[in-house]
C-alpha cells in the first residue's frame, strides 16, 4: 500500500495530508513532484489542498495542464483511487475527472471554520462512517460554492454520488447549515465509477483529537482498507 | 547645495544632511542621499528608538540571538527546537492602500522568519481602527482584513489569533502588525551574515520594480496629510512568490553552501545588503545592472530603493552555488549574483563597469542617535481628574441594563468571528486553541510541548499613563498565556507612536520603555524583537501611544487547558484578584469610559508583583487540573468577562451579591490583575490552598441561562445575540 500526495507550486496541504496517512495512520506515502511523468506503483492519489499555481486563471486550472496530471487521470481512468481536496477538488473539476464547478463561495468571503458533513456511505471512501453520520471537518476556501447544470445535480443525485452534504449540529440540510452557497449543499462528490472523490473540506485537518478532532481519518481509512482488501 | 524638498521626501533633516556632509567630506550624489535617506529612516535607523531599546531586557535563558541582530529573535524550547518570533507594523502604507498595505505587511514579517531558516507556523496580528460608521475608516478596515486574508492564505501559515480594536484615536491612521512564528532547529538558525570576504551576494525571487520606493523613509515618516501623493510608494504583493520563496528558502537552508539569508524588505536592497555587511564585519561590492529589474531604464537609484516584495538576498561561499541554483531552478525562482562582499569596509556600487558611490559602511549605518529626554524636556502631561457622574453611583436596574447592552454591543467587545474566519486557522494541523479565547494555542509536533501565544495592547490606558500602561499591557499578554496553563518566555514588541520629535511624542516613548523594563524584570520575559512605528499623526492628532505585545509561553501536552467559558451547569464560579466591588476603581481609560464619556481621564495603577503571583497561581490550578475554565478580566470590566464566560456554552450564572450603588465601577471597572474562573465545588478547599496568598473569592454558581444578581436578572439570551452579531458595519 502506498500513498502519493502530489505536490504543485503554491500547494500548502501536502504535509498536512502526509502527516494523517503517514505519521498518524501508518501507511507508506510518499510526494509526488508537479513535474514528473510517472506514478509509480502507487495505490492512492491525493490531490491536496493550497493554491496551485496561485491559483491564476481560475483556481485548480493552470494545475490540470500540468505533467503529472495526465498521469493522474490515466490512474483513475484505470480505476485508481483518487482524492482531491479543496484545491484538489478544484483540479479534479478543471480536469474533467468529476462534472461540474467550483465559484465564488455566496458571501464573496474566505471561510475558515468546522464544518458539519452529513456522509453517506455508500462509497469505497466513505464505508467506515454510519450512513447520514455527521462528522465534523474543518473548511477553508474562498471558492467552494458547487454549481453544476441541473442535470448534472440530478445524475449526481440519482446515482447517490453525494457523498458529503454541508449539515448543522442537528443533521439539518438547509441554507443556514450551508457555508457557501453550493447547489443542495454538496461538500464532496464522486465520479460515475465511484473512485475519484472531490470535496471542499479538509479532512487530514481533522487528524487528532488534540487538534479538535479526527473524523477526517475514516476517509483516509475507509480507501485504504478498500485498497488493501481490493 | 541640496534643497529642503528633497530633503523632505527622504525625510532627512537640514542638520541630519550637514552630518551627512561632514562624514563623508564632500556633498553625497543623488544615490548616496538615497541610501542615507534610507539608512538614516527611523525604520531603519531607530535614531529615536536605539537609545531606548539598549535599555531593555533582551535576554534569559532561553534566548539565542541578541536583540536587534538578526531578522528577528529566537528562543531555545528544548529539544533542540528554537522559535523564532517578531511583530511589524505596516501602518502608513495600510493607510494609504488598505489591501496591500496589510497584504505586504503579513508578507514582510513572514520573509523576516524563514530568513532565519524557521519554518513559519504561525501568523497573529493586531489591529486598530477608528469608528466603522465612518466610511473611510470602515473601507480601511475591510481592506486591511481582506488584504490579511487573501495574502495569508495562500501560505499555508494558520493565522491563529490577534486582536482587533477601535479608537477614535485611529481615525485615518489604522495600525497593521503582524506577527509571525517560526520554527527552527536550535542548531540550524540562519544568520543574516556573510563569513568571507568572497562570498557572493545573490538576490532570489521577484524582479526589482519601481513599487515602494521611499517606503521606509518617506512612508513610515510624514504625516497623513502628505500621503494622498504616495501610493505609487505601496508595494503589491505576490503570495504565490512568496509561498515558492519559503519552500525554496528553506531548502537552501538546510545546504553547507548557503553562509546567510536576509529578508529584502523596508528600503529595499540597499538596507538589506548594507545591513548584511555591517553585521558581517565586512564590506560589499554590488553591480545594480546584475539586479533582475522588472521595466526597462530603471536608474541605479530606484533599484537600490525598490521595496519590491518577494525578494530575499543571500550570502553564499564563491563558486559553491550551482546546488542552490538548482533547488531554486525546481521552484522556478529567478535569482542573480549581483555582488560580493569584500574586505575594506565600504559601500561600492558599481553600475556596469561605472563606479557610481563608495562610502564607508559605518558612516552609513550610524544615524544620529536622538535622545529623547532631552525633546520632552519639561513636558507635563496633562492628568485630568476622573469624574464619576452622580447616576453612576445609585443603583437603577434598567439603567444598569442599558448599559450593560450597549457595551456588550460595542465593536470592542462583540465576538470578531468575522474577521478570523477569513483567515485560515488550522492549517499545518497544529492548532489546539483557536482564535477568539485569550491566547491561541499550538503544539509542536515530535515534542511534548505546546506554545501558547497573545497579542495585546491597550492604547486607552497607556494615553493615561504611558508607563502604567505599558506595564500592563506585558501583564495582560502575560496573564492570556497564563490562563491556558503556560509560562510566558518572550515577547516581541510592536511601538506604535506618534511624532517622537514632539515633546508628547518622546515623553510617551521614555515612559513606555521605563514601563517596559519595570515589567520585563518581574515577569522574567525578554522582550526578542519587534519594529517601531512612528509619527503615527493621524488627520488631526497623534494616535493614542500603542505598544503592541506580544508574547509566548509553553507548556507541556499534558496540560488540559481549561475552557475560556464555563462549561458545566452547577460548576462554582470565583474571581482571583482584589474585590473593587463597590468601589470606582478601573474606570480609567476603560471602556465604559469611552462609551458613555467620551473620555479619557484618571488614574491607573498595577501592582505587578501581586500581577505575577496571581499568574503563578493559576498556572499551578491549572497543571494540578483543578479548575475548569479561567478568563482574563479585562476590556468591559467583570460583567463583560462574565457574560464572555457564560456564551461560551450557553449557560447563565447566579451570582451571590447584589449589584452595589456604586455600580459602574463594580461591574465595569478594568482594574487589572482579575481572572474568572469555575470548578468542581469539590475542589474548592484544594483550590484555597494554592491561592492562599491572592485575594480569591467565590462570587457564585454556573446555571443553565441567564445571569442573576440578588437584586437584578439579565436575559443571557438578547446578551449573546448582541454578541454574536459582530460588528456594527460588517468588516
Amino acid at each position: 500500500m502506498k500513498i502519493g500526495i502530489v505536490v504543485f507550486p503554491g500547494t500548502w496541504s501536502e504535509s498536512d495530508t502526509f502527516y494523517a496517512t503517514k505519521d498518524i495512520l501508518g501507511f507508506k506515502t510518499e510526494y509526488i513532484w508537479h513535474k514528473d511523468q510517472k506514478l509509480s506503483n502507487i495505490d492512492l492519489v491525493i490531490l491536496p489542498g493550497g493554491f496551485s499555481y496561485g491559483d491564476y486563471l481560475r483556481t485548480g486550472a493552470i494545475a490540470s495542464f500540468s505533467p503529472i496530471i495526465e498521469q493522474v487521470i490515466d490512474f483513475a481512468n484505470k480505476g485508481g483511487p483518487v482524492i482531491g481536496i479543496c484545491n484538489g477538488f478544484q483540479i479534479l473539476c478543471e480536469s474533467k475527472l468529476l462534472p461540474g464547478i467550483l465559484i465564488k463561495n455566496k458571501d464573496l468571503s474566505f471561510v475558515c471554520e468546522w464544518s458539519n458533513l452529513k456522509v453517506n456511505n455508500d462509497s469505497i471512501f466513505t464505508s467506515e462512517f454510519k450512513n447520514d453520520e455527521l462528522i465534523k471537518i474543518p473548511i477553508s476556501h474562498g471558492e467552494g460554492n458547487y454549481q453544476a447544470e441541473t442535470n448534472i445535480i440530478n445524475k449526481l443525485e440519482d446515482e447517490n454520488r453525494i457523498i458529503f452534504r454541508y449539515s448543522s449540529s442537528d443533521g439539518d440540510l438547509n441554507e443556514d447549515s450551508n457555508p457557501n452557497g453550493s447547489i443542495n449543499n454538496i461538500a464532496g462528490i464522486t465520479n460515475k465509477k465511484g473512485n475519484v472523490l472531490g470535496m471542499m473540506p479538509h479532512p487530514e485537518k481533522a487528524c487528532e483529537k488534540l487538534i479538535g478532532g479526527d473524523d477526517g481519518l475514516g476517509i483516509f481509512k475507509s480507501v485504504i482498507k478498500k485498497v488493501i482488501n481490493g | 547645495m541640496v534643497n529642503e524638498e528633497t530633503l523632505k521626501e527622504l525625510a532627512l533633516s537640514m542638520s541630519e544632511y550637514e552630518l551627512i556632509v561632514d562624514k563623508l567630506g564632500r556633498e553625497p550624489n543623488g544615490l548616496e542621499l538615497g541610501l542615507f535617506g534610507a539608512l538614516w529612516s527611523e525604520h531603519c535607523g531607530y535614531k529615536h528608538t536605539k537609545r531606548l531599546l539598549r535599555t531593555i531586557k533582551s535576554n534569559s535563558k532561553y534566548t539565542l540571538t541578541e536583540a536587534g541582530e538578526e531578522n528577528a529573535g529566537a528562543v531555545n524550547i528544548g529539544d533542540n527546537k528554537a522559535i523564532v518570533m517578531k511583530i511589524e507594523s505596516h501602518n502608513h502604507p495600510s493607510a494609504v492602500e488598505p489591501y496591500e498595505g496589510a497584504a505586504t505587511g503579513v508578507g514582510g514579517i513572514v520573509r523576516d522568519i524563514f530568513a532565519m531558516g524557521a519554518r513559519p507556523i504561525a501568523l497573529l496580528n493586531s489591529l486598530r481602527f477608528s469608528d466603522l460608521n465612518n466610511d473611510r475608516n470602515f473601507q480601511i478596515a475591510k481592506g486591511v482584513v481582506e488584504g490579511i486574508s487573501g495574502y495569508g492564505n495562500c501560505l499555508g501559515i494558520p493565522n491563529i489569533g490577534g486582536e482587533c480594536l477601535f479608537d477614535e484615536s485611529y481615525d485615518n491612521n489604522p495600525l497593521v502588525n503582524a506577527m509571525c512564528v517560526g520554527l527552527v532547529d536550535a542548531d540550524s538558525i540562519l544568520s543574516a551574515k556573510a563569513e568571507n570576504p568572497g562570498d557572493l551576494l545573490i538576490i532570489i525571487g521577484a524582479e526589482t520594480g519601481r513599487d515602494g520606493i521611499h517606503g521606509a523613509s518617506g512612508l513610515a515618516s510624514q504625516n497623513f496629510e502628505e500621503t494622498v501623493e504616495l501610493r505609487s510608494a505601496v508595494q503589491v504583493g505576490n503570495p504565490f512568490l512568496e509561498k515558492l520563496l519559503i519552500e525554496a528558502c528553506l531548502e537552501i537552508a538546510q545546504l553547507d553552501e548557503l553562509v546567510g539569508m536576509q529578508d529584502c524588505g523596508a528600503a529595499g536592497i540597499t538596507s538589506a545588503a548594507i545591513e548584511m555587511a555591517e553585521r558581517s564585519n565586512l564590506g560589499l561590492s554590488l553591480d545594480v545592472s546584475k539586479v533582475p529589474v522588472r521595466e526597462k531604464g530603471m536608474t541605479p537609484y530606484e533599484i537600490m530603493l525598490s521595496e519590491s516584495q518577494e525578494r530575499m538576498l543571500i550570502a553564499v561561499r564563491k563558486n559553491e552555488y550551482n546546488k542552490i541554483f538548482e533547488v531554486l531552478d525546481k521552484w522556478d525562482l529567478k535569482c542573480s549574483i549581483i555582488g560580493e562582499f569584500i574586505k575594506d569596509k565600504d559601500v561600492l556600487i558599481y553600475n556596469r563597469n561605472e563606479l557610481i558611490s563608495r562610502t564607508s559602511i559605518e558612516t552609513l549605518t550610524s544615524p544620529p542617535e536622538y535622545d529623547l529626554s532631552k525633546i520632552s524636556n519639561g513636558f507635563r502631561p496633562n492628568y485630568k481628574k476622573i469624574q464619576i457622574k452622580d447616576s453612576y453611583k445609585s443603583f437603577n436596574e434598567n439603567t444598569v441594563k442599558d448599559f450593560i447592552e450597549k457595551i456588550i454591543s460595542s465593536d470592542n467587545l462583540v465576538s470578531k468571528k468575522s474577521i478570523y474566519k477569513k483567515y485560515d486557522h488550522h492549517v499545518q494541523t497544529n492548532t489546539v486553541i483557536e482564535p477568539g479565547s485569550d491566547s491561541s494555542v499550538i503544539r509542536i509536533k515530535g515534542t511534548d510541548k505546546m506554545l501558547a501565544f497573545s497579542c495585546d495592547g491597550n492604547s486607552r490606558l497607556c494615553a493615561v499613563d504611558p508607563k502604567v500602561g505599558s506595564e500592563i499591557n506585558i501583564a495582560e499578554a502575560c496573564r492570556n498565556i497564563s490562563v491556558t496553563g503556560a509560562t510566558p518566555i518572550a515577547l516581541t514588541d510592536g511601538l506604535n507612536f506618534g511624532d517622537p520629535t514632539k515633546p508628547k511624542g518622546a515623553f510617551q516613548l521614555l515612559e513606555t520603555f521605563k514601563g517596559f523594563n519595570n515589567a520585563c524584570e518581574v515577569f522574567d520575559t525578554p522582550i526578542i524583537s519587534g519594529n517601531a512605528s512612528l509619527f503615527n499623526e493621524g488627520h488631526t492628532s497623534s494616535i493614542n501611544p500603542t505598544p503592541i505585545i506580544g508574547a509566548m509561553g509553553i507548556m507541556s501536552q499534558k496540560i488540559r487547558i481549561p475552557d475560556k467559558g464555563f462549561s458545566k451547569e452547577g460548576h462554582k464560579i470565583g474571581v482571583i484578584g482584589k474585590n473593587a466591588w463597590g468601589t470606582n476603581i478601573g474606570l480609567s481609560g476603560s471602556e465604559f469610559q469611552r462609551i458613555f464619556d467620551k473620555d479619557l481621564s484618571g488614574e491607573i495603577s498595577i501592582d505587578l508583583s501581586f500581577e505575577k503571583m496571581i499568574q503563578e497561581n493559576i498556572r499551578t490550578l491549572i497543571f494540578k487540573n483543578l479548575i475548569m475554565s479561567a478568563h482574563d478580566v479585562s476590556v468591559g470590566g467583570l460583567i463583560t468577562a462574565l457574560i464572555l464566560s457564560c456564551e461560551q456554552n450557553n449557560l447563565g450564572a447566579q451570582i451571590d451579591k447584589s449589584i452595589p450603588d456604586n455600580w459602574a465601577g463594580a461591574l465595569f471597572g478594568e482594574d487589572q490583575s482579575r481572572i474568572i474562573f469555575s470548578y468542581e465545588e469539590k475542589d474548592k478547599n484544594k483550590i484555597s490552598n494554592i491561592l492562599n496568598d491572592s485575594d480569591w473569592h467565590e462570587i457564585g454558581t454556573v446555571t443553565n441561562r441567564n445571569i442573576k444578581f440578588e437584586n437584578i436578572l439579565l436575559e443571557s439570551e438578547s446578551l449573546f445575540l448582541r454578541y454574536n452579531k459582530g460588528f456594527s458595519r460588517d468588516i
